[in-house]
């Protein structure tokens, strides 16, 4: 049947075409065409971006594509986009353009004739140099991206428990405290000459090899803090358990601001920066690989059936305790690798950081990005943190902004914006081949 | 700890309880009836301390000008009614805005949505009325009556007294009138009790509105007691009730004041016996211990039979 913007050949016609035509021409770009053109683009912006940006009238390179500049001046508002058109944009987009066929050879040669892993990790080299070389211009955003990956790992450790076990679980920040204290306390004790702990024991230069260790120490005391509440999970869900890791939360907290030996009420401070932004990357590469493991593994299934009917599983054999304990003690795990982290990136703790507040920041990003998918996890933590930098001029009023979306979000879609969705990395780095003319 | 000693934490706790208590019965009616969290409800306490704060000084100011002259306890009273009325609108906007479009998702995303709320209201008060804090004028003058070698102010018996009061008050409207009828049948089958005429939706507001309103005395009442607010002032104790609720089991509405009557005392002889900063770590680990032994709270059940969506 011919509507009437179709011509003899069936295809629309008019201005929805071309955009369509367009659209469908950069459908047929994979993923590493993409990633070849944002890394020449944020190289131009490094190196080439400056004059231009004076040119246009901007004090400096714009530090989150301009976004922020929405609320600080908005005069400057069409010279923001008209750089962020030339110099993302447009390089971006022909550079992925042009190699798209040389692209699309290599990603389904990569495919086809090698393990899976040598694909991944070249993209994720990609990655890791595109975050690099953007964030060489300034620290502000150095930082960012660090909190933003930490804020990954945190939520997917969240995602573990609350979507894939769907426990209402409120002890995370309990878990992040006692990673980031277990952490700081064995790096303050091993390689810093400090007041608390006394001198070091190692040599500062063994410290960065070593920090792993220290971060999966953290992350062991912080699984052994998750028998307080995995072990009562046993008996009760739901709203009970709610309160009980509610409990976990307040009582991680108030400890830590008694115990005087590892500085009380005013917290850690002197860590080294041992956290910088390629450790924290591989870090939250393993968390992503482990997590997404876990979902398609035989406990991960366990914990999703355990979630929509527990009788049920264990009728059908599941051993719920065991799934309850090891999707508590891998979240806790990755929760303090996350605290540690975030200890080690600005080298100062205290327990106020670890309280109702962050409880409801990690809340909105798990419920923002989506339950029990690990994209939704990643979108969520990316997303939010982008909000909070973006809105931060507006200061107090980022409160109000930031729940009504969420509350909207809520409205629209109760399990979140991508939820239940499957990770497969193969259709992510597939070769997207032009059809056939 | 001497008896005297012994007798002024005893009247500490009946207060800090009563506060708790009121709070922890709007959790409790809530999730009864509704079976979702409000975790909004602490910052509804907030916002009735606030908007008694407001009357209160309008009264007084109005006396002192010479305009509307009322004895003190004539204020004590017009602020009560009043706050409570208007913070239950509050509640009943609240429950429209923010929990009716989310009846049938899961109970997850309601409590998010609870959450969010509660950092506007927060984040409201922070911004239309600044980070000072605001001082509650004085309604009654501070009598302290001595009882024998104990020593006990008026404004606790004023203020244990009227929770009291207010509490039988809640039992009583559940237990006899028509309105209370429906609450119960509510709370006993959430789905099936509509068909047979019942309006949820009024339910629900009136379920919000009875919750707010006792949430607002508390507030006024806390104000009377510790006269300095700001407006965090909600969130640890709402968390705090929310737990006392939990505690007394879910739905029960005798379970929810004795819980919050509960902790407070908890709270209050633990501070009393072990250095205060430990304070909430024992509280907590003791309530920890509670749940393990009964996981269910003390009047709740250990599943339940009614149908839930």
């Amino acid at each position: 049947m011919r509507t009437r913007k179709s011509d003899a050949s069936g295809a629309k016609t008019g201005k929805s075409s071309a955009l369509r035509k367009f659209g469908c021409y950069l459908g047929q770009i994979p993923v590493l065409g993409w990633l070849l053109g944002s890394l020449v683009a944020v190289i131009i912006e490094s190196t080439l971006s400056y004059p231009l940006a004076r040119s246009l009238g901007l004090p400096n390179i714009p530090a989150i594509f301009g976004l922020r500049l929405v609320f600080t001046k908005p005069l400057l508002i069409p010279s923001a986009l008209l750089f962020v058109f030339i110099v993302y944009a447009v390089p971006i987009v022909l550079v992925a353009a042009l190699t798209a066929s040389a692209t699309n050879k290599l990603s389904g040669l990569l495919l086809k004739k090698f393990p899976m892993v040598v694909p991944v990790v070249i993209h994720l080299v990609f990655l890791y140099a595109i975050m690099h070389v953007w964030g060489s211009i300034n620290d502000y955003r150095v930082l960012m991206l660090s909190f933003i990956l930490v804020s990954i790992i945190l939520t997917l450790s969240l995602n573990l428990v609350n979507g894939y076990m769907g426990e209402f679980s409120c002890s995370h920040p309990g878990f992040m405290a006692l990673g980031a204290y277990g952490c700081s306390v064995l790096t303050l004790i091993f390689f810093v000459n400090d007041d608390l702990f006394g001198a070091a024991l190692l040599p500062q230069a063994w410290g960065p090899f070593l920090f792993p260790l220290c971060l999966i120490g953290g992350g062991i005391v912080a699984s052994l803090g998750a028998l307080v509440v995995a072990i009562p999970s046993f008996r009760t869900r739901g709203d009970y358990l709610a309160i009980i890791s509610l409990a976990f939360t307040f009582i991680v907290k108030s400890l830590i601001e008694n115990l005087e030996v590892i500085g009380g009420p005013r917290g850690l401070m002197n860590q080294p920066k041992f956290a910088g932004l390629p450790i924290v990357f591989v870090w939250m590469c393993l968390c992503v690989w482990v997590c997404v493991n876990f979902t398609r593994s035989i406990i991960g299934k366990a914990a999703n059936a355990v979630r929509d009917n527990e009788t049920a599983a264990d009728a059908m054999t599941i051993n719920t305790r065991r799934t309850k304990m090891v999707t508590f003690l891998l979240a806790a795990f990755w929760a303090g690798v996350a605290g540690g982290l975030f200890a080690h990136i600005i080298g100062y703790i205290n327990p106020s950081t670890f309280g109702i507040l962050k409880l409801s920041e990690v809340l909105a990003m798990v419920y923002l990005g989506g339950l029990n998918s690990v994209v939704g996890s990643i979108a969520g933590a990316v997303g939010l943190q982008f909000l909070m930098e973006i809105l931060r001029p507006l200061a107090m009023l980022k409160w109000i902004v930031i729940p009504v979306l969420l509350i909207i979000v809520m409205i629209r879609r109760p399990a979140g914006l991508i939820s239940f969705t499957e990770f497969k990395v193969e259709n992510i780095i597939r070769p997207r081949r032009k059809k056939e003319r | 700890m001497t008896l005297i000693d012994f007798f002024r934490h005893f009247t500490n706790a009946l207060q800090w309880g009563s506060f708790y208590a009121l709070i922890a019965l709007g959790y409790s009616m809530v999730y009864g009836i509704m079976m979702l969290f409000n975790f909004a409800h602490g910052d509804i306490f907030m916002v009735g301390a606030y908007i008694g704060m407001f009357i209160s000084s309008g009264l007084v100011g109005l006396s002192t000008l010479g305009i509307l002259v009322l004895p003190g306890w004539a204020i004590l009273v017009l602020t009560i009614i009043t706050c409570m009325i208007l913070t239950s609108f509050v509640g009943m906007a609240v429950e429209r805005i923010g929990y009716r479009p989310l009846r049938g998702a899961p109970r997850a995303s309601a409590a998010i949505t609870g959450l969010m709320i509660g950092i506007i209201l927060e984040t409201g008060n922070l911004a239309l009325l600044g980070a000072q804090r605001r001082k509650y004028p004085e309604l009654i003058e501070k009598v302290t009556y001595h009882i024998g070698p104990v020593n006990v102010t008026n404004t606790k018996f004023i203020i244990v007294f009227l929770s009291i009061l207010l509490m039988i008050a809640l039992h009583q409207f559940i237990r006899r009138t028509k309105w209370g009828m429906a609450m119960r049948a509510m709370a006993y089958d959430f789905v099936v009790v509509p068909l047979m005429g019942v309006p949820m939706n009024l339910i629900a507001v009136l379920t919000f509105a009875l919750g707010s309103a006792l949430a607002a005395a508390a507030g006024t009442f806390f104000g009377i007691a510790y006269p300095v607010l700001e407006p965090y002032m909600g969130m640890i104790i709402g968390w705090k009730a929310f737990v006392a609720a939990i505690l007394g089991g879910r739905g029960s509405i005798v379970g929810a004041a004795l819980a919050g009557y509960l902790l407070g005392f908890i709270e209050i002889f633990v501070a009393a016996i072990f250095p205060s900063t430990l304070r909430d770590l024992i509280a907590y680990s003791i309530i920890l211990l509670i749940l393990t032994i009964r996981p269910h709270g003390f009047f709740g059940e250990a599943y339940s039979a009614r149908l839930r969506i």
